[in-house]
């Protein structure tokens, strides 16, 4: 900030001041090396790769607390969906990233095909009775679900890992 | 011979006046009538907490019911104005607490609140009935299980964003069995659970039950409970508005808020699960507020919403609702009055949404009512603020946040001057502006020249000399609250406009260009202001006077310099002014 040494006097100011070029107006007023928001943590800075200003733009903290939750998500959209599947009777696991698949159907038939198995037709009431086998998945609370009860964008979000269940086994979730 | 009624009934005269300005002009006829009118005031607002003392209240108005005090400056809420500034509440309860007994209504925006004033409050008061602390801090769950514990007749507890260190739920519990008079419960802004049997038993024991706001932390299905044993709410505060969807859950939901027959305002929804929101529908039609601000889900599923509210008043939303979303709020909402609309991604670098300056010339057109703005985007031209402005004269309060500092119009590459200077000459009632965007002088020429009843700007990152700082102090009659950052304005026109600040209630300036030097003057000049300094970098003394202070805040007061300023507060001349008082 180019400091004058102002003659200080209660008067008007003049109009001598030249107007400044838009072009070479310099950004000096941002105090951005000294006002690093202190609340400005790694992950926003990680975001965010401008260098923050305090207090701009003028977002309440609560506000920004309930965002910074919400970010968080959409990031691990971005990123990809990557959960294991274990099959009952195989030797490793695979990973498949679920957020590629639009629907059910489209998510059997790739288990289907990388697993060499047989799920048959989800039905509400039967489950997937009858087949060989049968997915379950883990979710956000812990529980092992029948794959396919919920909707799909909920499945998404709360599918942490798969497992592809024995049929026989899988009898009891298939029943009402 | 003078007529002269007795003074009943001057005072039950008097009674009938509400407003401060005319029970002030009142006052000032002659000294009989400042007499009977000081005896039966009995509401009092203090706009800044430091303009007057408790004592000097207290004196004059000996029996006041109600007080609403508010104390740090607005920018405060941008964590512009350090920790541990001030506006403490508890000299003010302390007073209070001899001298007015019968106390009824407190209500506080900005002050720091701590459980001892609380509790003072609750023990103090035996008539208490209303405690709103609106974007206060300091307190903690213990100071609320007092006030919930000994406050017999509460009628309101309001906590609307305050900042409250969660204990525990476990003060909602405090409330006794016999207590009945709950009317409005907002406890939006408390992180932990409270007992949900407890509040249950509340809400079922309290018949004038108006309006409930709860927090995050009630899950969606546990709603319905509520719902059923207040049917009379007014205004509801969901908490977190997601689960696994369970048909039961859902049909509950729909059931329970059939029954509100006289739900008008909406709010809450966090962690939304679009396919719980129709769940509301058959209580839309009569809504008046929606605020849907937390709600992180696209536009499509908001406008299935909001076209169900022909009646909507009020809305505030994030920008997911894009521009498309506001095109269908301004053809089915017809009544609006407010809108506001907040940033979902603040801080990224690209827009994460299509809502442009479009969205709110669309509103503009579409909502002859509308009068009231907060918009937050990423670009603006002066053609589209033109627009706006011929299409709304009527706007009262326009709060425009162009996210990027001094960004110009997008189209031309030109300052936002004569787009705002649009808005201003248009809307000739204009009491609230907020700038942003690539701003010259020339801006402040325009509002200088056209914004006579303005009474609040917000100006950052604008301007290029003392001249625009010059043309608002001079040219905008109503002026009360000027709030100024990072802009490049100097001591000329603070020095030439001095007399203005006393016409003001305050000044707010920081990151501009004011020195040491210049505060000092004028400090002197102006006895019945307090010209504060802030600066964390130490005494200002330290440095040069010609060295530019990091904040100033300047208000009139008739109490004199503050007694209890933190290390890092400098009042200006504070000899002269002690000398004088």
């Amino acid at each position: 900030m180019n400091l004058k040494a102002t003659e200080l006097r209660l008067g008007l100011p003049g109009t001598d001041e030249s107007q400044k070029e838009y072009s070479s107006f310099v950004k000096s007023n941002k105090r951005s090396s000294e006002g690093m928001d202190s609340s400005c943590n790694e992950e926003e800075c990680a975001t965010a790769p401008k260098a923050q200003v305090v207090g701009w733009p003028p977002v309440r903290s609560y506000r920004k607390n309930v965002l910074q939750q919400q970010q968080k998500k959409s990031d691990s959209d971005v990123s990809g969906m990557y959960v294991k599947v274990s099959m009952d009777g195989a030797p490793y696991l695979r990973k498949i990233d679920i957020k590629v698949y639009k629907n059910y159907p489209d998510l059997l038939m790739a288990l289907e095909n990388m697993f060499k198995c047989s799920m048959g037709v989800y039905s509400e009431r039967e489950g997937y009775n009858g087949s060989e086998y049968a997915p379950t998945y883990e979710d956000k609370d812990g529980d092992w679900m029948l794959v396919g009860d919920v909707p799909w964008d909920m499945f998404v979000t709360s599918c942490k890992r798969l497992r592809i269940m024995k049929g026989s086994e899988a009898k009891g979730l298939g029943c009402q | 011979m003078a007529y002269s009624f007795p003074e009943e009934v001057l005072e039950y005269v008097f009674a009938f006046l509400s407003s401060d300005k005319d029970r002030n002009a009142v006052s000032l006829v002659c000294k009989s009538w400042y007499e009977i009118e000081r005896w039966c005031r009995r509401r009092i607002f203090i706009g800044n907490c430091y303009a007057v003392s408790p004592q000097i209240v207290i004196r004059r108005f000996p029996e006041v019911r109600a007080v609403k005090i508010k104390g740090k400056p607005h920018f405060a809420d941008f964590n512009l104005v350090p920790e541990g500034w001030g506006a403490y509440l508890y000299p003010w309860i302390s007073a209070m607490a001899r001298s007015y007994p019968w106390l009824e209504e407190i209500k506080l925006k900005r002050m720091v609140v701590t459980d001892e004033s609380l509790e003072l409050i609750s023990k103090s008061f035996k008539n208490f009935k209303v405690l709103v602390l609106s974007s206060c801090e300091g307190f903690t769950t213990d100071g609320l299980a007092s006030i919930a514990a000994n406050c017999r007749n509460l009628r309101e507890l309001d906590l609307r964003e305050s900042e409250v260190e969660d204990l525990s739920g476990h003060w909602l519990s405090h409330f006794p069995d016999n207590f009945t008079s709950l009317v409005s419960l907002n406890m939006s802004c408390l992180g932990s659970e409270v007992s949900f049997s407890a509040l249950e038993r509340l809400v079922s024991r309290c018949p004038n039950l108006k309006t409930l706001r709860l927090n995050r932390a009630v899950p969606v299905e546990k709603l319905p409970s509520l719902l059923r044993r207040a049917p009379q709410l007014v205004e509801f505060g969901t908490g977190a508005y997601s689960a696994e969807i369970q048909t039961d859950i859902f049909s509950n939901l729909v059931e329970a808020f059939s029954g509100c027959k006289h739900l008008k305002s909406l709010s809450g929804f966090w962690d939304v699960v679009p396919a719980y929101l129709p769940a509301m529908y058959n209580v839309c039609s009569r809504i008046t507020s929606l605020n849907l601000s937390y709600a992180t889900v696209q536009s499509p599923d908001l406008v299935e919403l909001i076209s169900q509210c022909p009646n909507l008043k009020c809305l505030w939303v994030l920008d997911y609702i894009e521009d498309a979303g506001l095109k269908a709020l301004s053809s089915y909402c017809k009544d609006l009055q407010e809108l506001r609309v907040f940033p979902s991604d603040p801080y990224g670098a690209e827009p994460n949404v299509s809502l442009t300056e479009q969205g709110l010339v669309t509103v503009s057109a579409g909502c002859p009512k509308l009068q009231s703005v907060l918009y937050f985007c990423r670009q603006m031209s002066n053609a589209a603020l033109i627009a706006i402005a011929r299409n709304r004269p009527n706007f009262i309060r326009f709060r425009l946040c162009i996210i990027e500092p001094q960004a110009p119009d997008y189209l031309t590459l030109e300052p936002l001057d004569t787009g705002f200077g649009a808005i201003v000459e248009n809307c000739k009632e204009l009491r609230r502006l907020s700038l942003s965007g690539l701003l010259t002088d020339r801006v402040f020429e325009y509002i200088g020249t056209h914004a006579k009843k303005l009474e609040m700007l917000s100006i950052a990152f604008a301007g290029d000399s003392d001249l625009g700082l010059h043309h608002v102090l001079s040219g905008c009659e109503s002026l009360r609250k000027l709030e100024i950052r990072d802009c490049p304005f100097g001591h000329k026109a603070l020095l030439a406009n001095a007399a203005k600040l006393e016409t003001m209630r305050s000044l707010w300036m920081s990151s501009c260009s004011v020195s040491y030097g210049a505060c000092k003057l004028l400090g002197q000049k102006m006895p019945r202001l307090n010209v504060e300094v802030i600066d964390e970098r130490g005494s200002p003394n330290s440095r040069p006077e010609t060295c530019p202070v990091e904040k100033l805040y300047v208000y009139r007061t008739v109490a004199g310099p503050r007694v209890d300023k933190p290390d890092f507060v400098w009042t200006m001349d504070e000899d002269a002014a002690l000398r004088l008082s």
